[in-house]
């Protein structure tokens, strides 16, 4: 039944019950302001329960208010068959084999009518379909690992994927790309980072700042440069691949724990922070930006390490912060707290007896900082040093969010604070440089003529 | 040899003209109401006008500020891909457009862009402006308006807009619009936004400026039912009336646009997209309904000729050598470095690619045009056997030699860059064979040029391509927002023309005042000054409308000056024929106070009898200087004279009388 009302609810189902018309039926509906004709939507479940939707013949979808119905007269039933063109992938014995994991991402897609939202297509054979140009780059396969939206993501997938990755490079995988809603997918890099440590073949996270049900999207550009990627570059370390500028010319590839998402909608939202990204990736090939990443090997020496301790926390310092906070996670047996201090790394006065406290119950307590670029120093002021010696560990030029997902890895395999310590200040895929380069710092300012010279000269 | 080239040549040309006259092609202006009815002539329009808000439709930036082709900020680069649509199916010109993979390069502005035009960023919340002026030409529309406006999503793949859709919505369904003495049916009235204007359009690439986009526009969908081109003008022009008569859409150049859809009998939907001129739908829709005959008639040629349609298909060769080169060099030096020369045989098809198409345009063209839009083959992109304008004889017998062609059969031949050739193969197949099928007229949208033929756009666009938009939430349209919209509606165009006809307003001035909405404007003068209605439609659409044409105002100019120009001479108890001579000085000073455009015009006020006094001196020196016994030269001359002094004092008719009886009692 509630397949009929698709949606509907109140009095906007009442009406449809009473006339006896139901969801995908084409309908006449008489209204105080005409007659509308047309086929019967399901209704999105956040809409109100006041309005029934139709699909006019010209396309175009309109609302009729039930309080101006008079009468409803419901015809045959049309539902829509969404179905993404499905053709067979080519297999090339001359081709890389690749390996896609899905995760919930939309790299092609269809609309679901309840949420109005767009659905994932997945298949090799459904791609293909939608971007045919793959079949020219690899022989792809593909697996569904779960089907959650970014912000759902979290260490239980970390763990299914770290181990599913081991499992494929095991196997003789050439490639790995994983795609991955874009708001947490840095996040995920981290994790893999590591818990997948000295991989043989490139492990590729991509996804879609514009959802492939637009034409403008950067859905399958993206999933063509990480293929591209993953079957013919020699980068075998975790890596981040979306568009280096909003144009569709390149894809950027970052070290997944350098990576950030900077804007909630720009297609080149993701930028390596604090040095450059690996390299540069267009259909046609891989530019190196630098020389120093881990190359691709024949041996299938992998170290997977699928451990995350969930009990921690990351708090963004603001000033006036209540020393409450920090008291209650330490209260709620939390066993990690990351910081996002100001400036250097600093947090206000009376936060210190509950860092104290903290330290005291065997909370590991790390610093990093909210300007993301530069690194903690906690040396230059008499408060930095204080906050050290109640219990503070500076984590370098860590990002916040990789800071965090470090921390539950490592208290995942100990609880050790020393050895929590060591894990962290070890670095491990450049989390923490030694260096910042120059040019790892570029945050231009519009405005400035030289700058708006640049941009109109280069594809911003 | 030579009389065989004449020959040749005489032989085409002859064939255009003949395949002129059975299509029965006349030009319009000796096209008669029964001819169009003979081919079924049918037209209908879509008007998009553009309304007048401070800001886009679904972000902040200022709209109506346009940018110069070399005035932008950065550049950025998109490519379109077809998506499915919400019903699961390609649409026919995404996948043309996707054959022709053209880069489209936007061109942005600061000032009139924002990260939104680009599709970086999410919509904003629909201009409540816009939307209440869209209820506004809705309800004066008298149609049916909607509960809830739903965005959708409606594809564009030619990159006119870099989402590669436009956000559009319906308003309102099935509306009229009473014209003299029929009703104007209305599909649909939407609210929408705007797209880029292009800059350039060359080979792979495309260029657009970013200034337009977004901005929010009406369109307005009529039924079908215009059965004759004045008819169409008409109906635009009606259109224009209504829209301008709220005071709220923009007005000038570019900021309404129709769509005009044509078909005939047995001939199909064919779309012209984009005319900004009203006077020039007549003869876009005549000669388009024209093609359309002409195509049937290629049709029943062909389907007499060729036996086995469903095997018919072209053959080709890419030559080379030193000869063919020598030859195509000869003919127009189409020879481009990197290209092949590729030539095709069309099967039976001698005498079509000659066939008339429309004035100055044969069947050929219509495979040109879809070279240059599908396989982005630039103009001149091909020669064919038909020709008549160069002597392509002995390239041609080159090329049927190396064909095996036959004699019947016609020949194409074009320069491609290698990897446009198998689409320009495909692009001339399909359309030679949509010329035998069953509706011979492709279904397609057409570009227009000023001298009102067509050239092929791209194909039409089904209902296919919608899409809801899942960026925006639907908008309820309660009856208490129509009833607020319906306290300010302005009197429908159908009230205003029964206004005219009472005033006794000249026929021709009705456009001018209309489309102006300056009716309410007349009002006011004719209530509170007591003005003549039709003196003022006169000194209005006529003594101003020609002024405007010869000079330029200081500003844009403020039709409220009039109001100002009629009180003051009201006042002042002058007569109103003044204000034709005061208006040049009004139009091009509008800050000028009306005390001073008198003095500008050397105006004195005498009293009557001042006037009269000089008549008998000014007979005196009529008959001074001239022998003339003619009564009229000599009443003229006095005109002529007193005109000056008089204007503004008197009425030029009560001079007249008086002069008249002057020259009687002498
Ligand atoms: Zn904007």
């Amino acid at each position: 039944m509630s397949d009929f009302f698709m949606g509907y609810k109140g009095k906007a189902q009442e009406i449809l019950k009473k006339y006896n018309v139901r969801v995908w039926s084409e309908a006449k509906i008489d209204t105080t302001r005409g007659t509308f004709q047309g086929i019967v939507l399901p209704r999105s479940e956040n809409d109100d329960a006041y309005h029934i939707v139709l699909k006019l013949i010209t396309g175009y979808n309109v609302g009729i208010a039930v309080e101006t119905i008079q009468n409803m007269v419901g015809n045959g039933y049309k539902k829509a068959n969404y179905k993404i063109p499905e053709r067979e992938f080519p297999v090339s014995k001359d081709k890389k084999n690749i390996k896609l994991f899905g995760t919930g991402g939309t790299i092609a897609s269809r609309l679901d009518y309840r949420t109005g939202a767009v659905i994932p297509a997945f298949s090799p054979g459904e791609l293909y379909g939608a971007v045919p140009e793959l079949a020219d780059i690899c022989n792809l396969s593909t697996d569904k690992l779960f089907a959650v939206f970014s912000e759902n993501m979290g260490p239980a997938q970390y763990k299914v994927l770290a181990k599913a990755i081991g499992d494929e490079i095991k196997r003789g995988i050439d490639g790995i790309v994983i795609g991955h809603g874009t708001d947490t997918m840095h996040h995920t890099a981290a994790a893999l980072s590591f818990m997948v440590q000295n991989p043989p073949v490139p492990i590729v996270l991509v996804g879609s700042q514009r959802s492939s049900d637009r034409p403008s999207s950067d859905a399958a550009l993206n999933l063509i440069h990480a293929t591209k990627t993953a079957a013919d570059s020699d980068i075998a370390e975790v890596m981040v691949c979306m568009f280096g500028s909003t144009s569709d010319e390149y894809g950027l590839l970052h070290r997944g724990t350098r990576v950030r998402k900077m804007h909630s909608s720009y297609r080149s939202a993701f930028r390596t922070i604090g040095d450059i990204p690996i390299a540069k990736v267009n259909r046609d090939e891989i530019v190196p930006l630098r020389h120093d990443y881990k190359h691709r090997r024949k041996d299938r020496d992998v170290l997977v390490t699928p451990v995350f301790e969930e009990r921690i926390s990351l708090i963004y310092y603001y000033p006036n912060m209540n020393p409450d906070i920090i008291e209650s996670i330490i209260d709620m047996r939390y066993k990690g707290i990351v910081i996002s201090g100001t400036g250097l790394g600093h947090i206000n006065k009376p936060l210190y007896p509950a860092i104290k406290r903290a330290a005291e119950k065997g909370v590991a307590v790390y610093m990093t900082v909210q300007t993301l670029w530069g690194y903690v120093n906690m040396f230059v002021y008499d408060t930095g040093r204080d906050l050290m010696s109640i219990g503070i560990i500076p984590a370098e030029n860590m990002l916040p969010e990789v800071a965090y997902i470090k921390l539950g890895w490592a208290l995942g395999q100990t609880s050790d604070l020393e050895k929590v310590k060591e894990i962290m200040l070890t670095p491990i895929c450049d989390d923490i440089t030694e260096r910042e380069p120059y040019n790892g710092y570029l945050v231009y300012q519009g405005g400035i003529p030289e700058v708006e010279e640049f941009i109109k000269n280069f594809h911003k | 040899m030579k009389n065989s080239k004449d020959f040749e040549i005489h032989h085409f040309y002859q064939n255009y003209l003949e395949s002129q006259n059975r299509v029965g092609y006349k030009p319009r202006n000796k096209t008669t109401k029964i001819d169009y009815e003979k081919i079924g002539f049918m037209s209908g329009l879509e008007v998009h006008q553009q309304l007048k808000t401070e800001k886009k439709l679904f972000c902040n930036c200022p709209a109506g500020i346009f940018q110069k082709d070399g005035q932008y900020d950065a550049e950025l680069v998109r490519h379109m891909r077809p998506t499915l649509s919400e019903l699961g199916e390609y649409d026919g010109t995404a996948l043309m457009e996707f054959k022709t993979k053209k880069t489209i390069y936007y061109r942005v502005a600061h000032i009139t862009t924002c990260t939104y035009d680009v599709d970086d960023t999410p919509p904003f919340k629909l201009n409540r402006q816009a939307f209440k002026i869209a209820l506004e030409i809705t309800r004066l529309l008298k149609s049916f308006v909607v509960g809830e406006l739903h965005i959708a999503r409606k594809q564009y793949l030619d990159g006119s807009i870099p989402t590669g859709f436009q956000r559009t919505g319906i308003m309102g369904i099935e509306g009229f619009l009473p014209i003299r003495n029929k009703k104007l049916k209305i599909i649909q009235i939407s609210i929408e936004e705007d797209s880029c204007r292009e800059i350039s359009d060359i080979g792979h690439t495309r260029i657009y400026k970013t200034d337009r986009l977004g901005m929010p526009l009406v369109e307005i969908v009529t039924y079908p039912e215009m059965k004759m081109p004045n008819e169409v003008v008409e109906t635009a022009q009606y259109i224009r009336f209504l829209t301008h008569s709220t005071g709220h859409v923009r007005t000038g150049i570019g900021s309404a646009r129709e769509d005009v859809n044509v078909s005939v009998r047995g001939g199909a939907r064919v779309e012209i997209k984009g005319v900004a001129k009203i006077s020039r739908i007549a003869d876009l829709t005549h000669n388009e309904a024209f093609r359309q005959v002409s195509l049937l008639e290629i049709r029943k040629d062909l389907l007499e000729r060729i036996s086995d349609l469903k095997n018919w298909k072209i053959e080709h060769k890419i030559l080379n050598g030193h000869q063919v080169e020598k030859l195509i060099k000869e003919a127009n030096g189409l020879l481009k470095k990197g290209h092949k020369i590729v030539v095709a045989n069309l099967p039976m098809f001698r005498g079509i690619l000659s066939f008339f198409n429309q004035p100055g345009r044969m069947f050929s063209d219509e495979i040109s045009d879809r070279l240059k839009v599908i396989a982005c083959l630039e103009r001149p992109n091909m020669l064919h056997s038909e020709q008549w304008d160069v002597d392509l004889n002995e390239l041609f017998d080159l090329v049927r030699k190396k064909l095996d062609a036959k004699n019947e059969d016609a020949q194409i031949l074009f320069l491609s860059p290698l990897e446009d050739i198998a689409t320009a193969l495909e692009t001339i197949e399909e359309r030679c064979k949509m010329a035998f099928e069953d509706i011979p007229v492709p279904n397609e949208t057409r570009k227009s040029f000023a001298n009102g033929t067509t050239m092929f756009e791209r194909v039409l666009p089904g209902a296919d391509r919608m899409y809801p938009d899942t960026d925006t939430v639907p908008i309820a349209i309660c009856q208490k927002f129509i009833d607020e919209v319906d306290k300010e509606l302005p009197k429908g165009v159908d009230i205003r023309l029964a206004q005219f006809i009472k005033w006794k307003v000249p026929k021709d001035a009705y456009i001018y005042l209309l489309s102006k909405n300056l009716v309410p404007l007349m009002e006011r003068i004719i209530n509170d000054f007591n003005y003549n209605p039709k003196f003022l439609s006169t000194l209005i659409a006529h003594r101003l409308k020609h002024i405007q044409g010869q000079i330029k105002s200081a500003s844009q100019f403020d039709f409220d000056k009039l109001y100002d120009v009629c009180g003051f001479v009201k006042k002042e108890c002058l007569h109103r024929e003044i204000i034709s001579f005061m208006l040049p000085i009004v139009y091009e000073f509008p800050y000028m106070d009306p005390e001073s455009v008198l003095r500008e015009i050397n105006f004195k006020k005498h009293d009557h009898e001042a006037i009269f006094s000089l008549i008998p001196i000014l007979i005196e020196k009529f008959n001074q200087i001239t022998n003339s016994k003619n009564p009229d030269a000599s009443f003229r001359w006095m005109m002529k004279e007193l005109k000056p002094m008089a204007i503004g004092n008197i009425s030029m008719t009560e001079l007249a009388k008086v002069i008249r009886k002057e020259l009687i009692n002498e």
